[in-house]
């Protein structure tokens, strides 16, 4: 009996914090806008009785998802947040493993330190750090000065408000999730492995692509979907370091939200890229089995 | 190679557990591995201090030692992995040195095994060959020719961890012997194996050394491990050799007091030593422990069976029987345990009680019940004010005058409750018993505190052990028991 709530208790919480606000979203998603509090109907009238409620479902639609298909801004928006986020991952990987590897490699006593300085940004608001990106990245930025006064450029760059700003944002922000996996499994290495393919034949090199980087595998894979999916769906950095040009999904949400107060066209919009997202986060979940296997 | 053109004659022989195998005697014997003064330094600590030795061809050699004595930086240095501070390594007269490890015709197997987990057993085996050969067929008949010696054949498709320890113990070996090294490298190889799987492990090691005939260095801290698989055993202490000899020689004839205590169960008893007469001997004694070529040149090592006939010049019968002894020693050291105690020495405590049978061991014709007079020459002993000298006639007289360290093993100490007839007797009091199955270990406290362990096998049942704590007892030893080594 016991046991039976310790296990309850995860169910309960995704059940009262994912489910159920997801089948809310979901209903909204069915439904028609309407200049009311809240702005949509039908509203769910439980005194009706069962002629009620029968009347509630059989006012619900897959209108708005129709709706999205026919307007070919909501496409585009899926398809470039998709590119942003698969090359925001890809640099981000480029940029986090040699870390990840050189804090693995990193004396022991040094590797809480190194810990230290990839969390330290999480002290400070996300929106700060990233409103202060905006302050180096724009014309008259420090970056541009810098640059000027290296002599590098005659012409400041057009940094800020482009496609560019949102990838920089993107990989400074969601680096440490990139880093940390991969350190993980880098760390945990045996590092009798390595002497024993060099022992083999392997040179250095060799040795790191037949054994290491399939051994941290596991780590990388992590890494990515913990950046590809928060990405997918990112407001803040695009609509601070982007450009008008910049077309991304959360945007989109958040105007059709907020500007035009259609929740119902809003909801459909979350519901499909829950749906583009929960094929990655299966995924996901497969990988972190197959870790946990290999480490039995 | 020059090195094969040099040695037809250990080829001929490749039997290692025979007397034969002794290439460490053969002056025109080339080594496969030559240590030429070689040192490694950590900053101030010295690991490796002047080390000089020699390794030959098809020889399965153990370096033995406690933790931090510099094995396993030796073996590090021969794979690679460890640069040389001073000297030089030759492996099969060629400098090493800034060899990397990768480009080495030697190969090691780790303690932790190191196989690859994202690999099968065949795709760890096959590893080594991947590297230098693009021949896929090559590789499938090394690869299983691999499987069948180590008996893997059903487990190729598994991957590492779906096999169990001493399944990966053999794929480490398989992997690891699969290029034909001209040298393997075994760091504590069956350190994670539990005792039986482990002493079973040690004659597959023995056996599948003596199939693939390549040169075995084993770096162990179990000190009956090394006796059992090597040939020769290194024992080792703070980066120096401290002696290099066959099991038998180390454990019967240790040249120091440190190997003495590491390898197997030690008393000591110190005292001052005085030479003794020569009487009845002309010839003089011939120590086997104090030879000072010993250490420096393996060659000039003497064979065990001289050592222990040596001091018994009137025709006796030594040991039992030196080829037993030897055999045990040898091979089935780990299984029996230690040799028990000697006939001679087994007849001296069923005397004391009403015996309800006779022991099962045979007194040997020729064990003294009482020697009218002991052989001359060797070493007495003053170990305690007032009590008799102990007599060693394997002492080396040029101790004489100094103060000495008698080792002498458990197995070769009697204890009975009245006092015995052999050459040493000596009076204490039993302060523990170790009851070990087959074997109990008597601690006895003799005059002046010092501690001395007597092993008596247990032919009767434990109910009837007459010899009980506190019981005043006699131990007593043979003059030939004890080694005598400079304290």
């Amino acid at each position: 009996m016991r046991k039976a709530l310790v296990i309850a208790v995860p169910y309960l919480w995704l059940l009262a914090l994912f489910l159920v606000p997801f089948l809310m979203v979901l209903k909204i998603s069915l439904s028609d806008v309407a200049l009311s509090i809240p702005p949509y109907t039908p509203q769910l009238d439980l005194t009706g009785g069962l002629a009620a409620i029968g009347e509630f479902f059989s006012q619900l639609d897959l209108e708005n998802f129709v709706f999205l298909t026919s307007d070919d801004l909501y496409i585009k928006a899926y398809a470039s947040s998709l590119t942003i986020a698969v090359i925001s991952t890809f640099l981000t990987l480029l940029i986090g493993y040699p870390i990840a590897y050189a804090m693995a490699r990193a004396a022991p006593e040094w590797r809480p330190t190194l810990l230290m300085l990839i969390i330290l940004p999480f002290w400070t608001s996300f929106l700060i750090r990233v409103y202060a990106w905006m302050g180096i990245l724009s014309n008259t930025g420090l970056l541009n000065q810098f640059l000027l006064w290296l002599g590098v450029i005659s012409e400041p760059l057009e940094i800020l408000n482009t496609n560019i700003a949102v990838y920089i944002g993107v990989v400074y922000t969601y680096l440490p999730f990139m880093i940390l996996p991969i350190y993980a499994t880098l760390e945990r290495m045996d590092g009798s492995l390595l002497e024993a393919a060099e022992d083999l034949g392997c040179s250095r090199l060799s040795a790191f692509w037949l054994v290491t980087l399939p051994l941290s595998k596991t780590g990388i894979v992590a890494g990515c979907f913990l950046v590809f999916i928060p990405t997918l769906g990112e407001f803040v950095i695009p609509s601070l370091l982007g450009g008008s040009q910049t077309l991304m999904i959360g945007k989109v949400l958040f105007e059709e939200f907020l500007n035009n107060r259609d929740w119902p066209v809003a909801s459909a919009v979350a519901v499909i890229l829950l749906l583009i997202l929960i094929i990655p986060i299966i995924l996901f979940q497969r990988n972190e089995q197959r870790a946990r296997e290999l480490d039995q | 190679m020059a090195e094969t053109a040099a040695k037809p004659k250990p080829k001929a022989k490749p039997m290692p557990h025979e007397g034969v195998f002794e290439p460490w005697n053969d002056p025109n014997a080339k080594p496969l591995i030559e240590f030429r003064n070689v040192t490694k330094r950590y900053g101030d600590f010295t690991a490796i201090d002047d080390l000089t030795l020699n390794i030959y061809e098809k020889e399965f050699f153990a370096l033995l030692g406690p933790s931090g004595c510099g094995k396993t930086t030796m073996m590090r240095m021969l794979a690679g992995f460890e640069s040389i501070t001073q000297g030089r390594i030759l492996l099969a007269g060629r400098d090493i040195g800034d060899v990397p490890p990768n480009k080495r015709s030697v190969n090691m197997m780790f303690q932790s095994y190191a196989l690859f987990p994202h690999l099968s057993v065949w795709e760890n085996i096959a590893f080594g060959l991947r590297r230098e050969t693009k021949d896929a067929a090559r590789i499938t008949e090394r690869v299983e020719e691999m499987l069948r010696l180590t008996r893997l054949e059903k487990f190729a498709r598994r991957k590492p961890h779906q096999i169990s320890g001493g399944q990966r113990q053999r794929v480490a070996l398989a992997r690891s012997l699969a290029k034909a090294p001209k040298l393997l490298l075994l760091d504590e190889p069956l350190g994670a194996l539990d005792k039986k799987l482990r002493e079973e492990t040690q004659f597959e090691l023995m056996d599948i050394q003596e199939k693939t005939g390549t040169t075995f260095v084993i770096v162990t801290h179990d000190q009956e491990e090394a006796m059992t698989v090597a040939s020769r055993v290194a024992v080792m202490d703070e980066g120096r050799l401290v002696q290099v000899a066959t099991p038998p020689v180390i454990y019967e004839a240790p040249n120091s007091i440190y190997v003495a205590d590491f390898i197997g169960d030690v008393s000591l008893i110190q005292g001052k030593a005085s030479a003794r007469p020569e009487t009845p001997v002309p010839a003089p004694p011939v120590s086997p422990t104090e030879d000072p070529a010993a250490k420096a040149a393996p060659a000039a090592m003497p064979e065990v069976p001289v050592a222990s006939a040596a001091p018994l010049p009137d025709g006796r019968a030594p040991a039992p029987n030196v080829m037993g002894e030897w055999l045990h020693d040898k091979v089935l050291f780990p299984i029996l345990g230690r040799r028990p105690p000697t006939p001679k020495a087994l007849s001296a405590p069923d005397k004391a009680p009403a015996v309800p049978e006779p022991a099962p061991a045979p007194p040997e014709s020729g064990t003294p019940e009482s020697p009218p007079e002991l052989p001359g020459g060797g070493l007495a002993i003053h170990w305690a004010d007032g009590l008799d000298p102990l007599v060693a006639v394997n002492g080396d007289p040029a101790l004489a005058g100094r103060t000495v360290t008698l080792a002498i093993r458990p197995e070769k100490v009697t204890i009975s409750r009245d006092k015995p007839a052999t050459d040493n007797a000596i009076e204490g009091t039993v302060i523990d018993i170790a009851y070990l199955g087959n074997i109990s270990t008597y601690h006895v406290e003799i005059a002046g505190g010092v501690m001395v362990k007597a092993q008596m096998t247990n032919t009767r049942r434990i109910a009837k052990r007459d010899i009980t704590w506190d019981d005043a007892v006699w131990i007593g030893f043979s003059a030939t028991a004890g080694v005598v080594l400079d304290a």
